[in-house]
């Protein structure tokens, strides 16, 4: 058995950063589930790609452009009526800077 | 005489000469799902007002003598990752439960456009992460051959409608084999078109590098008739090809004589299963039968594939995933402060493998290990794109299964993420190099399982994918063959 690919601590910190902080056992599970899809992507270790290109677009191609007119935009009601918490025209969201009302 | 088997040529046919008015067609449709969908859960949502409004609409532009679109009166289902104005998409997520877009997707316009009937939308892995339908948030999809196994995923209930006779078409999405494989799993054909080819404005994305929108059909020509509606440019998404669109109908029709045909057979020869090796042999032979030349390929970087895919696509997904914050649309959970509203949202709207793929796709981006996985990926994925640029030397298109196996059992490999990522290795390789790729029918097993190949080509040659697969199909497809529990 070799060492783990992923330490809990690492689970913890990249939950946070993906903004998915989940239970202690779900860390668990979830640094046990991490550790074998990584493990398994060690087999990439052999390979030496230094003088290899990096594939962004699969498919190369010219960007089209297109003409820089203005547009509709979507009815500004029906984009607001999908959103869970909208307050006078726009998306409310807890209070994010602390201080006074 | 329409029937549950019909096919589009035909539907259209009669909404045009009016043999059938396109509402009756709707009704029959809906009437099935109505009946049947209990046993597969391949629709999420049925639309049912919708539906016969737009079919109301087909047959007044018919009394009117107005020019009837290309797919008039054909019911269709689509994916539930596809905007659909004013009717829910939740891509079979907690977190977009309730969500009703503004919007159509370019793929629904377009077949509203031609007169197609969207009767509702399909089932599917929770956001498209998945090979079995069993990450939906509302309950797995049957297989219509055995109501045990899995129809594949992640398109899983569109492929499952179709196959059970419940529309005569539908729309997918296809990230690393998303219509290719269940379309094997279900015996039907499904094309994953080259990347650019299809819009993907209004596709809830995934991985944008990969993602592309595919059609699925009971026939090649079915199939071959829904690509020719949804291909071409779109100015609403930068990547969308402005390559002329062939005649993929009368490809479909085509002959195969002198089309070189790429056998991977050391690939071949290492399966496992002897039914998926005899059943992909019988299908090349078939087109050798018809005129075609067999020679031997090798794509040696193959085996890198699927660590590939699950570093890039989950990266890509990571990024792509973080709108969904409980701010502008979907489900809040509330919380004392931004961040941890961000949180509880996210833990209880997400499901597991959502939830994995979005870590592991954090962590490969984050500092210290971006060029350990995701540079190093996007290296190897080079490797794969040449080792195609090879083989297209020496062939038109290459031949493979579709998968290791015929459908398996729902519940087998869900217990093992890694375990189900390792069935996606024939798939895998044409979504990373961009390239367009079929899946057809070639079989039945011993005990009555479809099984299927895949034929993929250099970039927008679908049209001499549709001539191969339907020279495969008149020798060993399955047109004539249909589920039991549907027939």
């Amino acid at each position: 058995m070799s060492e783990s690919k992923i330490t809990l601590e690492q689970v913890r910190r990249v939950a946070s950063l993906a903004r998915l902080t989940m239970s202690d056992d779900d860390m668990i599970r979830m640094q046990s589930d991490m550790d074998a899809i990584l493990g398994y992507m060690a087999e990439l270790d052999g390979l030496d790609v230094s003088n290899v290109e990096p594939t962004f677009h699969a498919v190369p191609m010219a960007l089209p452009l297109r003409p820089d007119i203005v547009q509709k935009s979507l009815p500004r009601d029906e984009v607001l009526a999908q959103a869970p918490c909208p307050e006078s025209d726009g998306f409310a969201v807890p209070k994010v800077l602390e201080g006074g009302e | 005489m329409i029937s549950r088997w019909s096919t589009l040529e035909s539907i259209r046919s009669a909404v045009v000469s009016g043999d059938a008015t396109a509402v009756s067609i709707t009704e029959g449709a809906l009437a099935r799902i109505g009946s049947d969908d209990a046993k597969l859960n391949s629709f999420l949502f049925v639309d049912r007002e919708g539906a016969l409004a737009a079919a109301d609409a087909v047959d007044r532009a018919r009394a009117a003598g107005q020019p009837l679109g290309a797919l008039a009166g054909v019911p269709v289902a689509v994916k539930d990752n596809l905007c659909t104005h004013g009717v829910p998409t939740s891509c079979a997520s907690r977190i977009l439960e309730g969500y009703v877009p503004p919007y159509d997707a370019h793929v629904i316009e377009r077949l509203r456009a031609e007169g197609a009937v969207i009767v509702g939308k399909a089932n599917m892995d929770e956001f498209a992460m998945g090979s079995s339908n069993e990450n939906s948030a509302f309950g797995p999809v049957a297989n219509p051959w055995d109501l045990a196994r899995a129809p594949g995923g992640s398109s899983g209930g569109s492929a499952a409608a179709v196959a059970a006779g419940l529309v005569p078409a539908s729309l997918g999405s296809d990230t690393g084999g998303s219509v290719r494989q269940p379309a094997a799993f279900c015996g039907i054909t499904a094309i994953k078109p080259t990347y650019g080819r299809v819009s993907r404005y209004g596709l809830i994305a995934f991985a944008s590098s990969l993602d592309q929108v595919g059609p699925f059909g009971r026939t090649v020509d079915d199939a071959a008739r829904m690509l020719a509606v949804l291909a071409g440019h779109d100015a609403r998404d930068a990547t969308c090809a402005e390559h002329p669109v062939e005649d993929y109908v009368a490809s479909a029709r085509g002959d195969v004589r002198g089309l070189r045909v790429g056998v991977l057979r050391s690939a071949i020869a290492e399966l496992p299963d002897a039914e998926v090796r005899g059943s992909t042999l019988a299908a090349a032979a078939a087109l050798e039968a018809a005129g075609a030349t067999l020679v031997d390929v090798e794509l040696p970087s193959l085996r890198h594939a699927v660590s590939v895919y699950y570093i890039v696509a989950t990266a890509e997904a990571s990024s792509n995933l973080a709108r969904f914050d409980g701010v502008r649309y979907g489900v809040r959970r509330d919380g004392a402060s931004l961040i941890d509203m961000y949180n509880h949202t996210r833990v209880a709207g997400f499901g597991r493998e959502v939830q994995r793929r979005i870590m592991l796709g954090t962590y490969v981006l984050s500092a210290g290990y971006y060029d350990a996985f995701y540079l190093k990926a996007q290296k190897v994925r080079t490797l794969i794109r040449a080792d195609y640029d090879a083989a297209f030397a020496k062939c038109d298109l290459v031949l493979t299964p579709t998968a290791p196996t015929a459908a398996f059992k729902l519940g087998e490999k869900t217990s093992d993420p890694l375990e189900m990522y390792l069935a996606d290795v024939f798939t895998l390789p044409p979504s990373l190099a961009g390239l367009p790729s079929i899946a057809t029918p070639s079989g039945l097993t011993a005990t009555g399982l479809p099984l299927g190949v895949q034929l993929t080509a250099a970039p927008f040659a679908e049209a001499t994918l549709l001539r191969a697969a339907s020279a495969i199909e008149r020798a060993v497809g399955l047109t004539e063959k249909h589920p039991a529990a549907f027939a």
